[in-house]
């Protein structure tokens, strides 16, 4: 079962029992962007609300898998209180973990290619490159919020 | 007489000895599609190795056995569903899919326009409601739809109402979601009195009970190869010779033509007219090889095994899980087939099936390609366990096993 708790670590069994930042806001000042995953029915629905070029407070609504939804949570958490270029930064990152297999970055003399330290606590989230057909689910929020971002510039 | 045994055919079956995360599979997802006997595979491969050329074409001893291997697939599927007029009704399709856009694009056009009425059910897949929608943008049809109770069943409280204009009702004969069987000879009555014809979607039936199409009194009977322990590739729709002759081509080209000159074309008569192009020959022969080899068991027999294998998980999963797994289906095995969905508490189904796949277990989480019935008892997905003529009760030992593990780890 290893792979399995690689893939449920505790911490993403605990945004999923009880997630983050759930809620809405209202629109405006937030701006409100869906996203949609066809092909398992999960869905997102994301308020942003920006102040000087800073996330001032993020929510969200949805359902879906615990991936998605631990990924959600974590990422509102992360991004609160960045600015726009911080996020996008995050968003880079977290888009990296989620295509390089676990093996480069734990590869002694390596140099990673992923800032672990910089994700926080989603670096949980990386048991997921393990099952490619989970990486959609761990995205989802993410795509979401990079489209937010393209809606707000 | 020679009694069903489940064993011989998981000994038949090469697939269901493969080991994934250290444990034997345990394949619950027939509904999907089907793991094949060795028997398919083998007049498959046989066919590539000595008798491969191309059907209805030459005259060398090759291309005869490869247009015999290939009609007679036609007539072992005739047989099979005790085809009235013989191979004469049976045409070849890629798949269901294709079988139904086929009834629409070709029987649906010249038949259905506006002010007419096509009738499927909330249950049905979206290959039985995807090319009617496609036709009423053509043609104007109104696709209406037969409500489902809460008890899983289809609602036939006003059906007279509902036949109203209907031309054609198009309904499935097992639910790949509820694992409802549908009442398909009183439909049958129903949509006769009424002046219509009925198209079933045999793709979850045919393979797990006798079918015979005369007895059912249908017009159109529609499945696939890969669900029956055939191959993917092929499919079928099964019509009156009479209704064939007086249906339009469907795709246009080679085969399909009985004369083409520079001014137009004749098409062919019979099945051929809507087989264009070089078909699935060697997916026809292990159509053929499946269809064999199931005879060979004894539909009669597969469909008792598979209902009590049924009942039983159904009791089980009653006791073992105090209501934190609710079957999205009949609760009981009146009127149902071994397809079971299951919703999981506080588990979202890719999470059940994800912990499931680490025991080994094969199932299958998401909609099903059944959206308004998911909408209806307002689910975003199921997680669905299926069960083919090789499950046994160990099958659902594993399951089990594998769900309370995901309750546990998620709980």
């Amino acid at each position: 079962m290893s792979n399995l708790e690689d893939l449920y670590r505790e911490i993403i069994l605990d945004h999923y029992r009880s997630p983050r930042n759930r809620g809405e806001l209202a629109v405006p000042p937030a701006t409100r962007v869906e996203g949609f995953n066809p092909l398992c029915g999960d869905e997102i629905t994301l308020y942003v609300e920006l102040e000087d070029g800073i996330v001032a407070n993020v929510k969200m609504m949805g359902h879906g898998c615990s991936i998605s939804q631990a990924s959600a949570s974590m990422m509102g958490s992360a991004v609160k209180g960045k600015s726009v270029e911080q996020v996008r930064e995050q968003i880079r990152t977290f888009k990296q973990l989620m295509t390089v297999h676990e093996s480069t970055l734990e590869h002694d003399g390596e140099p990673a290619k992923v800032d672990l330290r910089a994700l926080g606590e989603l670096a949980a989230l990386q048991g997921v490159v393990k099952f490619p057909v989970r990486i959609k689910c761990a995205a989802l929020a993410w795509n979401t919020l990079s489209q937010g971002l393209d809606e707000l510039a | 007489m020679t009694s069903f045994d489940a064993r011989r055919v998981r000994a038949d079956t090469p697939q269901l000895n493969r080991v994934v995360n250290d444990r034997t599979i345990t394949y619950l997802d027939t509904a999907a599609t089907s793991l094949q006997p060795r028997a398919v595979i083998e007049a498959m491969s046989r066919y590539y190795e000595l008798r491969h050329a191309n059907v209805h074409r030459a005259v060398y001893v090759t291309a005869e056995e490869s247009t015999a291997a290939y009609e007679g697939a036609r007539d072992a599927v005739a047989r099979f569903i005790h085809a009235p007029a013989g191979s004469n009704e049976v045409v070849f399709t890629k798949n269901a899919t294709e079988s139904f856009n086929l009834l629409a694009k070709s029987w649906g056009k010249a038949n259905l326009g506006a002010g007419d009425v096509v009738l499927v059910s909330e249950m049905e897949h979206h290959a039985n409601i995807v090319p009617w929608f496609q036709l009423r943008e053509e043609t104007g049809v109104e696709v209406r739809f037969i409500p489902v109770t809460n008890d899983y069943r289809l609602d036939l409280s006003s059906i007279d109402e509902l036949m109203r204009d209907v031309k054609l009702l198009s309904i499935t004969g097992l639910s790949n979601v509820l694992g409802t069987i549908n009442p398909v000879r009183e439909l049958s009555s129903i949509a006769h009195r009424h002046g219509a014809l009925i198209a079933v979607d045999g793709a979850q039936s045919v393979a797990h009970s006798p079918t015979d199409v005369v007895d059912l009194d249908v017009d159109f009977l529609i499945f696939t190869g890969h669900k029956m322990l055939g191959p993917t590739g092929i499919g079928v729709l099964w019509t009156r010779e009479d209704i064939l002759a007086d249906m339009p081509p469907f795709l246009g080209g080679g085969g399909m033509i009985a004369d083409v000159s520079t001014e137009g074309y004749t098409p062919a008569g019979g099945p051929t007219r809507f087989e264009a192009g070089t078909p699935p020959i060697a997916e026809a022969v292990g159509l053929g090889a499946a269809v064999r080899y199931l005879e060979g068991l004894g539909m009669a027999g597969v469909m008792r095994h598979e209902h009590g294998l049924t009942g039983d998980a159904l009791t089980r999963l009653a006791i073992e899980f105090d209501g934190r797994v609710r079957v999205i289906g009949p609760a009981d095995t009146l009127d149902r087939g071994g397809v079971i969905s299951l919703d999981v508490e506080g588990v979202h189904p890719h999470d059940v099936a994800q912990v499931l796949d680490q025991f080994g277990v094969c199932v299958r989480p998401g909609h099903h390609c059944a959206k308004p019935l998911m909408r209806r008892f307002g689910l975003a997905a199921t997680v669905r366990a299926s069960f083919g003529p090789y499950s046994l009760a160990r099958d659902t030992d594993v399951l089990i096993e594998a769900l309370g593990h995901a309750l546990k780890m998620f709980g």
